[in-house]
């Protein structure tokens, strides 16, 4: 299968490449850029004009939901709308039930979405049994089967020697542990950012201090164990500034941010949006700010959607009783073009946040369009204009804090393995 | 971000929260409940037709004896149809969602719903859920709000003091876990109380409860100097767990409200309290059972703050 992409704006942010080329795609990879490999016979041209033609892209952060939670969301359902946002690689968290702490688990998920082919899922693998903090996984027959990583997804992990000893047999081995900060005393029963917001409300909440208390026991342990560390969902002003201190003393660190605190803040949470109810918690206008300058800067790496479908019977709730999460695989792209247009980012920079940076975290060799790199690419209408609501969302789930939202960014085609996975 | 608690023409639909309420309904309210309570010394409420056939819904999904009780006395007296349900031991424990439990009750022609819930803002989302022409009150819900309540400390400082303008008011307790106490600082600051200072150790106060309009102390003594009027709030046994206080004798050695404590305070200032209480705890028997105490009072106006809640609600005119 040979696929011609003519007249589109290509860009490229590892080549850091930015121009008008036509894309050659032949065996399932990147053939040639500019020119037509010698003897070229096109069984598919793209039209690209007026559209950006870009690596397909990478979210680090997508729940599917199965096993254990099909009436949230199926594979079928979340494989398809993250190929409709563009997205050509996945790595999904361990929070499954079971969760993901055994091998056939793992084989079995990647033969499912395999065998969909519409996206590639990276599983990231339990740090723990059960996830519950007590003891190791393999992480060897895990990797063997599939994971590209450990993590405890939102579960807690107290015992500082279990960690201790998860990063220092993960760093034996050279696997990447994922951790997301959060203390869990601190967070107790805590649904919401503790500022003004909560304080009017009376919503339960949960401190910064939550955040960079166990921030700085991953980084303390990190130092110590020599692993490396990948710091999901960093939520505050506080915590970016650890992030970029280690980064510059030399620590093996990655960091990711979701989408949903680029853009809001507690103040979204207005009378009770429960869309709202997010993990981590948003934060306060500064951190906002922070998270955005600390994006610019590159102290955090990736932006993930932390797409998490909730049912409505879990979401029609009071705030505190809602379940946290929100869908949001297909609003990745154009909520990080908002922010790069906000922000005055240029696209090639601001698109390696959701391409060669979370590929990189993963250890995967996507998110680039060099010769020879495998053919997974997104291309979109920047120009296009869309609203979020539920008829426009494939997921399974619906609720999402931009609901009603004005998008600009609608992806055209999804390219994956050489082959169009989605057209609309 | 339009106000849930008011219709397109700035009339109240839902009496959610005080907070985003105009000065102007907060008057209104107080008006018609006057009118309610009447000249009359003994205060006796009489029986008015302005809800007849109407039927009002107490949903109660956390217990409650006196907030129930005086929305059922003041629906009553209005000549309503009440239903009261406690939904804490019936529904929600087999598995039904609120909202179900809500359209439910719709579905028996409700015109009005009277809602307690532990957690804030499940007024709001019922409010938000149901039909148009029905009115939602919002009888607590968690930490957030309890208006009625709010409303008639209001009722009975302006019946004490006459005006707020120009009084000093102290709120004493458990601030951070207490609708009560949020309702009341919103109400005060609206009315335009200059002066509201809010009494307690820092674990019992919400992160920058400043931005509240609201002086903070933590020093009794210099906290009650010279208010005119003293809030007292309930302070819940469940405080001594998850290390917020380390027991109520120390608590009431430090924040009880005594006789000494209080003749600090304007001579003529009142001491109020939204039930129930626990004497000996933060408020001494000789303080609650006194001259100063305008507890019971409290009460009696509850009902009649209610009615005026409702009757305004229904769009009954006086």
């Amino acid at each position: 299968m040979n696929i011609h992409i003519k007249n589109g704006r290509l860009i490229d942010p590892k080549n850091k490449l930015d121009a008008r080329q036509d894309v050659y795609l032949s065996n399932r990879k990147i053939a040639a850029i500019g020119q037509a490999p010698e003897g070229f016979v096109a069984d598919q041209v793209i039209d690209a004009d007026g559209l950006i033609v870009m690596p397909g892209l990478v979210d680090v952060a997508v729940r599917l939901r199965e096993p254990g939670y099909e009436y949230k969301a199926t594979l079928e359902s979340e494989m398809l709308a993250a190929v409709a946002g563009g997205v050509t690689s996945l790595s999904c968290p361990p929070d499954t039930d079971p969760p993901l702490d055994e091998p056939g688990l793992v084989e079995m998920l990647k033969r499912r979405a395999r065998s969909l082919n519409q996206c590639r899922v990276f599983p990231v693998g339990a740090l723990t049994y059960g996830l519950k903090g007590a003891e190791l996984t393999e992480m060897i027959e895990l990797t063997d089967a599939g994971c590209m990583g450990f993590s405890q997804a939102d579960a807690p992990l107290t015992d500082t020697r279990v960690l201790m000893r998860a990063m220092q047999y993960a760093a034996t081995f050279g696997y990447r542990v994922w951790l997301r900060p959060q203390d869990s005393f601190l967070a107790k029963n805590g649904v919401a950012h503790d500022g003004v917001v909560a304080t009017r409300l009376g919503l339960p909440a949960i401190p910064v201090v939550a955040e960079t208390i166990a921030l700085a026991t991953m980084l303390q342990l990190a130092r110590e164990t020599g692993v490396s560390l990948h710091i999901c969902r960093i939520s505050s002003a506080a915590g970016v500034e650890m992030v970029r201190a280690a980064k510059r003393e030399g620590l093996k660190l990655t960091c990711d941010v979701s989408m949903n605190h680029v853009h809001l803040t507690d103040m979204d949470i207005g009378f009770f949006d429960a869309n709202c109810h997010l993990a981590p918690p948003l934060r306060s206008q500064r951190d906002r700010a922070a998270l955005r300058a600390g994006l610019a800067d590159g102290t955090i790496d990736a932006v993930c959607s932390n797409h998490s479908p909730v049912d409505d019977d879990a979401k029609l709730q009071p705030f505190a009783d809602a379940e946290a999460g929100a869908t949001g695989v297909e609003l990745l792209l154009p909520l990080v073009l908002k922010w790069a247009e906000q922000e005055g980012v240029p696209l090639v920079d601001a698109l390696a946040h959701i391409t060669l940076n979370p590929a990189q975290v993963l250890g995967v060799k996507m998110g680039h369009l060099s010769v020879g790199a495998h053919a997974d690419l997104c291309l979109f209408d920047p120009a296009a204009e869309w609203k979020v609501e539920a008829a426009t969302l494939r997921s399974q789930g619906k609720n999402t804090p931009f609901t009603g939202y004005e998008m600009r960014g609608r992806v055209r085609y999804t390219v994956l393995d050489g082959q169009v996975v989605f057209q609309q | 971000m339009n106000n849930p608690q008011l219709n397109k023409h700035g009339e109240l639909q839902h009496l959610l929260s005080i907070e985003g309420l105009p000065a102007r309904i907060l008057r209104e309210i107080l008006d018609r409940a006057a009118g309610f309570l009447g000249s009359a010394e003994g205060n006796e409420i009489k029986k008015v037709p302005q809800l007849a056939g109407k039927s009002v819904f107490n949903i109660f999904f956390e217990n409650s004896t006196r907030t129930r009780t005086t929305f059922e006395i003041a629906a009553k007296r209005l000549s309503a149809d009440v239903v009261n349900l406690n939904i804490g031991s019936s529904s929600t424990s087999k598995g039904e969602t609120l909202l179900d439990t809500v359209d439910n009750l719709c579905a028996m022609h409700a015109d009005m719903f009277v809602v307690r819930h532990s957690s804030s803002g499940a007024a709001h989302l019922i409010a938000k859920h149901v039909a148009p022409s029905i009115h939602v009150i919002n009888a607590g819900d968690g930490r957030h709000a309890h208006p009625t309540q709010g409303l008639l400390d209001m009722y009975t400082i302006r019946h004490y003091k006459k005006e707020f303008h120009n009084l000093r008011v102290a709120i004493v307790g458990d601030i951070l876990h207490s609708r009560v106490a949020r309702s009341e600082i919103h109400a005060l600051t609206t009315l335009g109380v200059p002066e509201v200072r809010v009494i307690a150790p820092k674990t019992l106060l919400p992160t920058a409860v400043e931005n509240l309009g609201v002086q903070v102390y933590h020093d009794m003594e210099a906290g009650l100097r010279d208010v005119d009027v003293v809030m007292m709030l309930r302070l819940q046994n469940e405080r001594m767990q998850g290390a917020l206080l380390p027991s109520a004798q120390e608590y009431f050695k430090y924040y009880g409200l005594t006789q000494e404590r209080l003749a600090l305070a304007k001579p003529d200032a009142i001491v109020m309290h939204p039930g129930p209480m626990n004497r000996g705890v933060e408020i001494d028997s000789s303080v609650a059972d006194g001259a100063q105490s305008v507890i019971l009072p409290q009460v009696t106006f509850g009902i009649a703050v209610r009615m005026a809640v409702m009757s305004l609600l229904a769009g009954g005119k006086q």
